[in-house]
């Protein structure tokens, strides 16, 4: 096991020290540590029920840790509420995407700019990631396909400048096509100076965008390193993750 | 960040939004439909006139109900009792005013009317934020115990009801200006009835309002829908709940106001005798839905009139046949609200 933070010569914008969450009966996360660095993006994988998105909610305060400590940008944001903690500056898409069905897509960015208005440069820019938002910008969220609501939740997440932004599976049951419109997405944040823990089970969309990597297993995290490393090696691939990138080409 | 260099969006250019103008079509569709029911088209016009009347009075009562339900996820049994506090805090105008309802002035009546709904809103609106702290909010999440709890605060509540006021009930004065009705040539109009239509659709107007053009509507929509999410975009849904909750009560009061004028007489368990409307209306309309539930009181009430004077054996089940028609065109109601 390596468990220690990411190697990196910044601090780190998000820390967890041995943080643990308990949901009713089941205790879930069993101490985790990580350290996600300012820039770029780090992937969280893990097999299904490793507690990746335990850990987003957690750091959201969706769940609150029984345990442990949560730093962001040395800040301890454990007992905050949710409210706090996305008015921090941490913007999170869930798996589920949870866009508002019954809202327009204009009317889901704009309940996101917390701010006011709006920046039309930035709409642009977005629309520019996201072409397809732009034509149903004055329709129903529901009525917008899967991989467009998943647009839409990353939209509502980077509506407005934010320092951290956790994403829990994009690319999820989406369509070859829209998956790599994701990866582009995704690159295009790291360009523009983003910092983003993204969970992931896509090995190979995992290895186009992750800057550093850390794998979960059983409540911790076992494996923390630059992904580079990872995709060079598949014999580490296949111990923690159980495949190897050729299988996920 | 980076930002392309591409024109800003016109919203002209951009699709416009599509309505479901289906259920919106019922209303006039029902009115139409009976019309060659009737002999004389007087009968009609009355009748539909106190359908629409009865309705917005329905409205008002249920509105804040469904809005508490829809995005509070509380079923709260005890809505009913608001709108008795609400008929009883006219009390608290007519003790010292009770000249101004018989003056001769028209003001004197509008302001005698707009001072009892002052008063049925302030009350229960500190009786909603009251009964939300202590009664709703240890139950939070647990649907049983809601419909215990808010039953328990009713009946605790009626029974201060009668502790203050007595339990006989208490005739009330229409003011001068709303008796009696327009007569325009063989039909009759009630004056009343047309200022019930007009407080309902002012109040269904700024509802539509607040909730389509303002940020606050669009947090009670999306709350509505996911609070939790709500809460992830940086928003307290706690404060939005209780803010709800307290606006709920008031509307529930403006009801019983309204209601307790058209009765002419308070009863302790006036807004409990109505909750079977409400629950029907709010069924009717998709739970959550605050025009489903415009929608679904008038067409209740509307049918209720119709048939009465048609098929009056059959009155007593129309609601419900009209409950179950629409429930087996649409199950979730007229405008379903995504998360239920």
């Amino acid at each position: 096991m390596s468990a220690a933070p990411l190697p990196s010569p910044a601090p780190a914008m998000l820390q967890l020290e041995g943080v643990q969450t308990h949901i009713g009966p089941y205790h879930i996360l069993h101490g985790v540590d990580l350290a996600v660095p300012r820039g770029g993006v780090t992937m969280l994988l893990g097999r299904n029920g490793a507690g990746k998105t335990t850990t987003l909610r957690t750091i959201m305060g969706l769940w609150k840790a029984s345990k442990g400590r949560i730093l962001f940008d040395g800040e301890d944001i454990t007992r905050r509420a949710t409210p706090d903690i996305a008015q921090g500056g941490i913007a999170y898409v869930p798996e589920s995407m949870a866009i508002f069905s019954d809202l327009t897509v204009r009317e889901n960015v704009v309940l996101a700019a917390r701010s006011g208005p709006i920046d039309p440069a930035r709409l642009d820019w977005i629309f520019s990631l996201f072409p397809a938002l732009k034509r149903f910008w004055n329709l129903p969220a529901g009525h917008l396909s899967g991989g467009q609501k998943q647009m839409l939740a990353i939209t509502r997440a980077i509506a407005e400048p934010r320092r951290l932004l956790l994403v829990d599976e994009p690319t999820k049951g989406l369509a070859p096509v829209i998956v790599r419109n994701m990866i582009e997405a995704f690159q295009a944040l790291k360009v523009a100076g983003e910092t983003i823990l993204l969970v992931e089970q896509n090995f190979h969309a995992a290895s186009m965008l992750g800057d550093g990597v850390l794998v979960m297993d059983e409540g911790r995290i076992v494996h923390a390193g630059a992904m580079s490393e990872l995709v060079a090696d598949k014999g580490l691939q296949q111990r923690l993750l159980g495949l190897s990138l050729d299988t996920h080409q | 960040m980076s930002a392309s260099t591409a024109p800003a969006p016109a919203a002209a250019a951009l699709p416009a939004a599509r309505a479901d103008w289906l259920p919106l079509a019922l209303v006039p569709a029902i009115m139409a439909a009976a019309l060659p029911l009737f002999g004389d088209i007087s009968s009609w016009v009355t009748l539909t006139l106190a359908g629409l009347a009865m309705g917005m009075m329905i409205f008002l009562m249920a509105s804040g109900m469904t809005l508490v339900f829809g995005l509070m996820d509380v079923i709260n049994f005890g809505h009913g009792v608001f709108i008795s506090l609400g008929a009883y805090a006219t009390l608290l105008v007519l003790g010292p005013l009770a000249a101004w309802a018989h003056a001769e002035s028209l003001a004197l009546n509008i302001a005698l009317l707009l001072l009892c709904i002052g008063a049925g809103m302030a009350v229960t609106a500190g009786a909603g934020a009251f009964f939300e702290r202590v009664i709703v909010r240890p139950v939070y999440g647990s649907h049983l115990k809601q419909i215990l709890v808010t039953m328990g605060g009713l009946i605790i509540t009626e029974q201060l009801i009668h502790a203050l006021w007595g339990a006989s009930p208490i005739p009330i004065p229409l003011p001068q200006a709303l008796r009696g009705a327009f007569v325009i040539g063989d039909m009759a109009v009630e004056r009343y009835r047309v200022a019930a239509v007009v407080i309902g659709l002012v109040v269904y107007g700024l509802m539509h309002l607040v909730l389509n053009r303002t940020r606050l509507g669009l947090l009670i929509r999306a709350g509505v829908e996911n609070p939790e999410m709500v809460e992830a975009l940086g928003y307290r849904i706690r404060r939005l709940f209780v803010s709800v909750f307290i606006a709920g009560s008031a509307l529930a009061g403006l009801g019983g106001v309204m209601w307790a004028f058209y009765r002419q007489t308070l009863t302790a368990g006036m807004g409990m005798e109505v909750m079977v409307l409400v629950f029907t209306v709010i069924i009717i309309g998709g739970l959550g839905s605050i025009g489903g539930c415009f929608i679904g009181s008038l067409l209740v009430a509307l049918v209720a009139n119709y048939v009465g004077f048609l098929a009056p054996k059959l009155a007593l089940v129309s609601n419900i046949l009209v409950m179950a028609l629409v429930l087996v065109w649409r199950p979730q109601g007229l405008f379903p609200v995504a998360r239920r």
